[in-house]
């Protein structure tokens, strides 16, 4: 049993875990931080972008300054945004068999694994987290492709070169895995490896292991997984909340007794308490609106913001903002809108039960019905003709790095009657912010994770009570910020088992049973003898079948009929097979007893002559000698088969047989 | 393993389903429907069956039902509220949501339209609603710590479900109402290979073999065009959910593409509502529609416009969607009443009729009707009927046998003659049993369940290493020892019981002394003996120890000279009672004798 690490990220895991005889990989997460050492992607010319300086270094050689520009101080990478993938040389990854998705956030390599590691397998997942994971994919893509860039730029990767750029360029990790974006071609077949699954659904996985998705309570769809065949039970936490928002709640329940307890994806903003963020949110929103500025709400397509236009649906009227107009901007922001609508099953049971009236379950639909909540696919097209400032947009990407975001961030950033509000947590918003510096308009840090915080896992780790815990090696001490906050770590007995990047971990386990089927036939003929009070026992012979990890126990099949015509045989032809054992046997032999019943089957010169530990007894004119003690018998004869033969059945009457 | 089905309707006879099925102890009732036909204490099962002997509560694990149709779930707040039942109630989402509106509608029908007394009210809908539990397709749902639910997507209406029920190793699949091939807004009827020992199929459309779905809908596309072209009216009498929805799907796509003008209208009342439904459950629908839902809604109807009574007597061509289907009662049946006299016009029944509807008369050629008030109603109309119910046919039912596996079949919501036929054609081709009971026999399966235990992984790492040698046709025995204590059964290795017993091993020893005749010296003898086995035993491990003893494997071999014979050795062959085998063996091997060899 053994974990391979393949993402050091805490909250974009990929780990692969080795259980019994499948290989399961464990979420596939794109760490997309590294686009923050690029340089915006814009959708019209940016004059200012491209007046950027060419970095030069201390001593003046200026062979990166058409890859490297330098903005307020900082160094951007002038390139095609790249991605941080997971390791792909801890293992061979065509050697997986299955992938379990989460939720919609870890999939995002999907593609990279699915179509360039000869992976073969299938991926399960649920249908809200495939159909938004696509959504997201699609963005994603989308936003990159429709800004074609000449360059890409290779020479700052190269280590000689890295050793010498500023930080955080310079201790980047792993920058020759850093990859770009994938196609709509590649997201199409990545996808189409995905087999769809529902809350609680057991899924026989060659017949040796069970997986099933349980309900995390952090997102549409979002699940745990819990790995177990019939003796060990590993549960798979990955992004879940206790939160009441608008997913179904999460499932603990199914947790319980668990061997090993993976536990990944906590809240990334410990301290910060979602209800305060979305007040403030609103009372920023509120406030920058009624001074005449916009607000700019950098965004993912899906989650959070459905929570987001719920408040705001309930705010807007007792604010006075009834007749500002809300934008949500995304090529996917249609198909996102109208997909929450359709996944009641996977709602929390306010949601559930609007259903039933029937009537949709979020309140964005009267929003847009009343023409308050405008979407549109890019800035491009009918939005310029709808476009009234002041206004409310959301639009992606949170990394501030490509999307119709980045227009935005150009278009008001000069003004300090504006806000930019970052709900989204994924990213520094320093760094993402970095830029677009010298920047006047105001920036307002409300994040948003509605994830497990330390205290509700350490009530969680109380309530299921795993034997052992494992957790990315972030979780085990205090962030590097705050290093005196002990109480933001993982406590628990036995302390956790971390692992980062790069790791092979060996669960600690040990297995002891295996399940079998007794057929009815063997089953009947069994004779089980009760040894104890309430402990009976049965010795079983029985041919063992095994077919696709499952293990049947049969009825022997009879002896075959010697043939009728015997031929004459040599020697070497009667040598004795391999039988199976015969029985163990138990018990003791009373001497008193053992010599009538010698003298019942006819032995009449017994004689008994006591010993040290026990008897033996002769039988003079066999020339036959019985030692008996307590846990032992020796016969002693001359070879006359048919009486030892005898006197063997006579001792095995006093014993039991195992 | 026993099944029973309540009154009169879920056995031999299409019309209500009440099954109530015992599977290792546990008892699940399937469904909970009434029948149509009848007006009186008929329409609803006979509890007394259970009740006679106590509460249904404590009878019941749990109550299932397939899907919303009221001959599957209108009894239900008649058995939860009236009779009594507060065990939970499963069914899928869609037909907790569908459910109580048709109740409450066919409440409405028969309390404030036909006033009768004695029926459930509104609010034992609602109680009875709060005793649901919905799950979701494929969920395993844990009803109790033994039995275990699972839901199969069914096709036949929205949210219709297959149900496997499971206590240990036995199963029970009961498909409810199914329907095997995708039509316009569902998907085929899916289910595993899950090898129930049972599986109880509906058996509506046993013999039919209906011809391709396309023919069909181009049949049904000609006669409403025809009707329409000649100034005919057409009505279409259905159920607000279902069929109606596909029937418009496809009339409206025929009306767009054709660029006919002639109104099509829909019964108001449910239908806005049942469309909007079909919004919201759009998961539940077929691939191409949950594809399509972003850009087009198919259930936004361009063509088909709200029917206002008044719009009866309007002159001119149009086609209705009236509700209920089987012509019985309400809006359908008095538009009947209105059309039925001109020629020109049609009524289309695309679905089954129960006995004892206007529906069933004219479909079985009646065409002189007696109606409330001994008036005489005379159908001079075209009355066609048209197979559009979603129910599997015999090929689809064959289909399903071949998907699950089951090892008994039992066939129920069908007529007894063209059952009788399917059940030939299952024993036949899968050669399992079929049973069709009829209505209150139960029906009694032995299952023969294999029994699950525990075994030690040391004992099976043995078994497993020795079962690895090539020669795969003599199988291997494996030897053990099963403790049952507690209910719980674990197989081990002997030495493992005999320790967690804290019991000793007993040990039988035997020595047979072989005289053999040998001049030679001891050691020379025993050299001799050992040469001899080497050559015999050439699969064993045969050893010559330093101290002048060989080993056969743990078989131990001595020469001692014969104390008054020199010319005579004495061989000790001393073997233990798990050895007995070999050890025999090997005495008569050395009782004749060492073979003449020079060395």
């Amino acid at each position: 049993f053994f974990q391979y690490c393949l993402s050091g990220h805490p909250t974009l895991p990929c780990n692969v875990l080795k259980f019994k005889s499948t290989t399961i990989m464990l979420d596939c997460g794109l760490d997309m931080t590294s686009t923050l050492n690029f340089l915006p992607l814009p959708l019209v010319q940016s004059p200012r972008l491209s007046k950027l300086p060419g970095w030069v270094l201390k001593d003046g050689s200026t062979f990166l300054d058409k890859e490297l520009k330098e903005c307020s101080g900082h160094v951007f990478v002038d390139s095609v945004p790249e991605f941080c993938l997971p390791e792909t040389e801890l293992l061979d990854l065509s050697t997986v068999d299955v992938i379990l998705i989460s939720n919609y956030h870890c999939m995002m390599a999907l593609p990279y694994i699915t179509e360039y590691t000869g992976f073969t397998g299938t991926v399960y997942a649920t249908e809200p987290t495939v159909q938004i994971g696509r959504l997201l994919m699609e963005e994603l893509v989308n936003s990159i492709e429709r800004v074609p860039k000449a360059q890409s730029a290779s020479m700052w990767k190269n280590k000689e070169v890295q050793r010498l750029l500023p930080a955080p360029l310079k201790d980047a990790v792993e920058v020759s895995m850093w990859r770009k974006c994938y196609t709509m071609p590649e997201v199409n077949a990545a996808l189409s490896k995905i087999q769809l699954v529902g809350y609680s659904q057991k899924i026989e996985l060659f017949g040796a292991v069970q997986v099933t998705p349980l309900s995390s309570g952090y997102a549409l769809g979002s699940s745990n997984w819990i790995i177990q065949s019939h003796y060990e039970k590993v549960s798979y936490v990955s992004g879940s909340s206790l939160l009441t928002t608008h997913p179904q709640p999460m499932d603990q329940a199914s947790l319980k007794n668990s061997d090993v307890l993976i536990l990944t994806g906590l809240t990334q903003i410990p301290t910060a308490n979602p209800d305060g963020m979305v007040g403030e949110f609103c009372s920023n929103l509120a406030m920058t609106v009624r001074n005449g500025g916009n607000v700019l709400v950098p965004c993912y397509p899906s989650g959070v913001i459905y929570d987001l236009l719920e408040c705001l649906y309930q705010y807007i009227d007792s604010a006075g903002l009834s007749n500002v107009p809300f934008y949500f901007i995304s090529p996917v922001a249609n198909s996102s809108l109208e997909f929450s609508q359709i996944f009641a099953e996977w709602l929390c049971h306010n949601k559930q039960t609007k259903v039933y009236l029937p009537e949709p379950p979020f309140p964005h639909a009267e929003l847009i019905q009343t023409n308050k909540l405008k979407h549109y696919p890019s800035i491009h097209g009918d939005f310029s003709n709808d476009f009234k400032q002041p206004c409310v947009v959301f639009t992606g990407h949170p990394s501030l790095r490509f999307g119709d975001v980045v227009h935005f961030m150009e278009l008001w950033g000069k003004s300090s009657l504006n806000t930019v509000i970052f709900t989204e947590p994924d990213f520094s918003y320093l760094d993402a912010l970095a830029p677009y510096q010298p920047l006047a308009m105001k920036c307002v840090y409300c994040p948003i994770d509605t994830r497990l915080n330390f205290i509700q896992v350490s009530k969680l780790l109380k309530e299921v009570q795993p034997l052992h815990v494992v957790c990315p090696e972030q979780y085990t001490q205090p962030p590097p910020t705050q290093s005196h906050r002990t109480d933001l770590m993982i406590d628990c007995q036995p302390p956790p088992m971390s692992y980062r990047r790069a790791e092979v971990l060996t669960l600690p386990y040990k297995r002891r049973y295996e399940k079998i089927e007794i057929m009815p036939e063997l089953a009947d003929s069994l004779v089980p003898l009760e040894i104890k009070p309430g402990i009976s026992l049965a010795t079983v012979s029985a041919v063992l079948h095994t077919k696709d990890n499952k293990h049947v126990l049969q009825l022997p099949p009879k002896p075959p009929q010697p043939p009728a015509s015997k031929k004459r045989k040599r020697v070497s032809d009667d040598v004795p097979e391999y039988k199976p054992l015969k029985p163990l046997l138990s018990g003791s032999i009373p001497v008193d007893q053992f010599v009538q019943t010698l003298e019942k089957h006819g032995f009449s010169d017994v004689k008994v002559e006591d010993t040290a530990k026990g008897h033996i007894v002769l039988l003079q004119e066999a020339e036959t000698l019985i030692q008996i003690e307590e846990d032992s018998t020796h016969i002693i004869c001359d070879n006359d088969e048919p009486l030892r033969v005898k006197l063997r059945d006579l001792v095995l009457k006093f014993l039991q047989k195992f | 393993l026993s099944f029973f089905c309540l009154g009169p309707g879920a056995g031999q006879d299409v019309g209500r389903s009440c099954i109530l099925v015992s599977i290792a102890g546990k008892n699940v009732m399937l469904d909970c429907g009434m029948h149509m036909g009848y007006n009186d204490d008929r329409r609803f099962p006979d509890f007394s069956y259970i009740t006679q002997n106590g509460r249904l509560t404590d009878f019941l694990d749990c109550v299932i039902i397939s899907h919303f149709h009221l001959d599957h779930c209108g009894a239900l707040p008649y058995f939860s509220e009236m009779v009594g039942y507060d065990g939970p109630i499963y069914m899928t989402h869609p037909t907790k949501a569908i459910c109580p509106i048709l109740l409450e509608d066919y409440r409405k029908i028969t309390v404030d339209k036909k006033g009768e007394t004695n029926f459930f009210t509104s609010q034992m809908i609602k109680d009875c609603m709060k005793k649901v539990v919905a799950v979701h397709l494929h969920q395993t749902v844990q009803v109790d710590e033994e039995l275990e639910i699972k839901a199969y997507y069914a096709g036949h209406v929205l949210g219709a479900a297959m149900f496997q029920i499971k206590v240990g190793c036995e199963s029970v699949v009961y498909t409810g109402d199914y329907n095997m091939t995708p039509d316009r807004h569902l998907g085929a009827a899916w289910i595993d290979k899950c090898r129930p020992d049972l599986l109880i199929s509906e058996s509506t459309y046993a013999t039919t073999i209906r011809d391709s779905k396309r023919c069909r809908e181009r049949d049904f596309l000609k006669k409403v065009h025809e009707t329409v072209e000649r100034g005919g009216k057409v009505l279409i009498p259905v159920f607000a959910l279902g069929r109606a929805q596909e029937l418009c799907i496809l009339l409206e796509t025929f009306w767009e593409r054709m660029n006919l003008k002639a109104p099509i209208y829909f019964s108001t009342g449910l239908t806005e509502k049942a469309n909007h439904y079909y919004k919201l459950f759009i998961t539940w629908t077929n691939q191409k529609i949950r594809k399509t839902f972003v850009q087009r809604n198919m259930f936004e109807f361009k063509h088909i416009k709200a029917f206002d009574r008044a719009f009866a007597d309007n002159p001119g061509p149009m086609v209705v969607f009236a509700t209920p289907g089987m012509l019985h009662a309400g809006q359908s049946l008095q538009i009947f009443r209105k059309w039925a006299g001109n020629e020109k016009n049609m009524v289309i029944m695309p679905g089954y009729c129960v006995q004892g509807t206007v529906g069933h008369k004219i479909l079985s050629g009646q065409r002189k009707l007696e109606m409330e008030g001994r008036q005489i109603l005379e159908v001079k109309m075209q009355v066609e009927y048209m197979s559009f119910s979603a129910h599997a046919d015999a090929k689809g039912i064959m289909q399903l046998i071949r998907q699950a596996e089951p090892r008994n079949v039992l066939l129920v919501h069908g007529e007894a003659k063209k059952m009788e036929f399917l059940k030939q054609k299952i024993e036949q081709e899968f050669h399992v049993s079929c049973y069709m009971p009829a209505n209150g026999e139960t029906t009694t399966i032995f299952t023969n369940p294999s029994i699950p235990v525990d075994i030690s992984l040391g004992l099976l790492k043995r078994e497993t290493a020795i079962g690895l040698l090539p020669d795969v046709k003599k199988p291997k025995l494996m030897h053990g020892t099963l403790i049952m204590k507690d209910n719980s059964f674990r197989l081990v290795s002997p030495e493992q019981a005999l320790k967690e017993l804290g019991l000793a091993e007993h040990q039988l020893r035997f020595t047979c002394r072989v005289h053999i005749q040998d001049p030679r010296k001891e050691h020379e003898t025993v050299l001799r003996v050992y040469n001899h086995l080497k050559g015999i035993l050439k699969d064993y491990s045969v050893q010559h120890l330093p101290d002048g003893s060989i080993t056969v494997e743990s078989i131990l071999i001595q020469a001692t000279a014969h104390s008054e014979d020199q010319g005579t050795k004495v061989l000790l062959v001393s073997w233990t009672y798990q050895d007995e085998e070999l050890g025999s063996y090997l005495t008569s091997l050395l009782k004749k004798g060492l073979p003449q060899s020079t060395s």
